[in-house]
């Protein structure tokens, strides 16, 4: 029997005005799999990212996103799909707490599970202090918070480590890390690191598929000629 | 509580509701500024019209144009703090009726205006009017509100719109402006005959229906097209 796909994709094509960005991209992935996408600055990373969160329309292409038609059943997917993304989507005059209170009552999550993730990350001490106030490691913590605090099946991450120090690297891995049970796809602009975390990789040049395999069979050449 | 059910309509209402107010009396940014500057244009209509007084159609003309330009203020702010920090993408990743978005930032213009006009309107009739506000309160409040409602609706409509434009502070008032103009004249003429020494203490019943149908007609308009606005 064929494993359930999290993610099908088909001829995904998406323009911002005159340039296309993402080129007839065609992937999929298996429920609880790990997708790396790499390549270089412009290369269509975010977007796509931002496509499978709901958050932008693809103008053509074949999109399943945990087994829902997009756009057309768009907010079937919404609140099950965990999103970082370059913004950690805090408002910076509230405390951690506060903004995870927030999403908590948007997601329909209780106050005891805002607890739980700031515990996971070391971050209950400071959860009272406005995020304009705090480091971009914490504020980044404060966003993996966000993210895993409604308990998605897809977390779509883009430099989910970025700012982090290894101590707080090691703190987000059990929520975001590949133990954490979610699919994942995730973007990188360190290719090694990336590939110890994948099941698949996409390697993405001027929005086109230049390859997809498993990490295995990434050679070096190719990395190179992805950020090249 | 049985965890990741989606809220419900009010519920998300009154969530997006109270971050808006608090994240007001945090950053206390948008009222002050709207209360300035009404007290502003109050004090240079004061001494630009060089008349100690005034009373009836021009008071009433110089009250709705005070607190349009203060409304103007806080219309082109409602979706900062959305666009500068995110929270756009916060909102629209959640299982919620995107419409209770309209519904809680025109709630929260609404509660701006109310407290603008508490300051102004005493203001208002210190600095300028002529006959005393006592008498005829209930119902200029009772224009005051119809008017308040407009100016949230049309103006989070409108600042929805701006707000992904690039020329966001022009687009508002040249949007939002021409769709304001009928519900202004509307509180013009429905408040002008209660400021008038010994005039009727309610305003004009024609004029309160006016205002009352173009809340409804845009509140409709605004419920029916705020979806389409939040996709990219």
């Amino acid at each position: 029997m064929d494993q359930p796909q999290a993610i099908e994709l088909r001829g995904l094509v998406r323009r911002f005005g005159e340039r296309t960005v993402l080129r007839e991209v065609s992937v999929s992935v298996p429920t609880g799999a790990t997708l790396a996408v790499l390549g270089r600055n412009g290369a269509g990373k975010s977007t796509l990212l931002r496509i499978l969160a709901t958050l932008l329309r693809p103008h053509a292409g074949d999109i399943r996103v945990l087994g829902e038609e997009l756009p057309r059943r768009g907010f079937a997917v919404r609140g099950r799909v965990g999103f970082l993304g370059h913004e950690p989507l805090l408002y910076r005059d509230l405390s951690g707490r506060e903004n995870l209170g927030y999403q908590a009552r948007l997601h329909g999550m209780t106050s005891t599970r805002v607890e739980e993730v700031l515990d996971a990350v070391g971050m209950r001490e400071r959860a009272d202090e406005p995020v304009r106030l705090l480091s971009r490691g914490m504020v980044q913590r404060l966003a993996v918070c966000r993210v895993v605090l409604h308990r998605p099946g897809l977390l779509l991450l883009d430099e989910p480590l970025a700012n982090l120090d290894p101590a707080a690297t090691e703190l987000v891995a059990p929520l975001i890390g590949r133990g954490c049970g979610a699919t994942r796809i995730l973007t990188s602009h360190d290719p090694r690191a990336a590939l110890a975390e994948a099941d698949l990789v996409l390697g993405l040049e001027g929005g086109r598929a230049a390859f997809l395999t498993e990490p295995s069979r990434v050679d070096s050449d190719s990395v190179a000629r992805l950020y090249a | 509580m049985r965890e990741n059910r989606a809220p419900g309509t009010w519920q998300t209402v009154v969530t997006v509701l109270r971050k808006d107010l608090l994240l007001e009396l945090r950053g206390l940014e948008t009222v002050p500024a709207m209360v300035l500057l009404a007290l502003t244009t109050l004090v240079v209509f004061h001494f630009g019209l060089g008349r100690d007084t005034i009373d009836g159609q021009l008071a009433a003309g110089v009250l709705t144009v005070t607190l349009l330009f203060a409304a103007m203020l806080g219309i082109n702010r409602l979706f900062v703090a959305e666009r500068e920090q995110g929270g756009f993408d916060a909102f629209l990743l959640a299982p919620v009726d995107r419409s209770t978005l309209l519904v809680a930032k025109a709630l929260a213009l609404f509660a701006f205006l109310v407290v603008l006009e508490v300051i102004a309107v005493p203001a208002f009739g210190l600095l300028l009017l002529g006959p005393p506000l006592g008498r005829v309160l209930p119902g200029l409040v009772a224009m005051l509100v119809l008017g308040d409602v407009a100016l949230a609706v049309i103006g989070t409509l409108v600042s929805a719109i701006a707000v992904h434009t690039r020329a966001r502070d022009l687009i508002g008032p040249i949007i939002g402006l021409p769709l304001l103009l009928p519900a202004l004249i509307g509180m013009a003429r429905g408040v002008g005959p209660l400021l008038v020494a010994h005039g009727s203490s309610w305003p004009p019943g024609k004029w309160v229906l006016i205002l009352a149908l173009y809340d409804v007609v845009f509140a409709l308009l605004s419920y029916a097209v705020f979806d389409f606005l939040l996709e990219d």
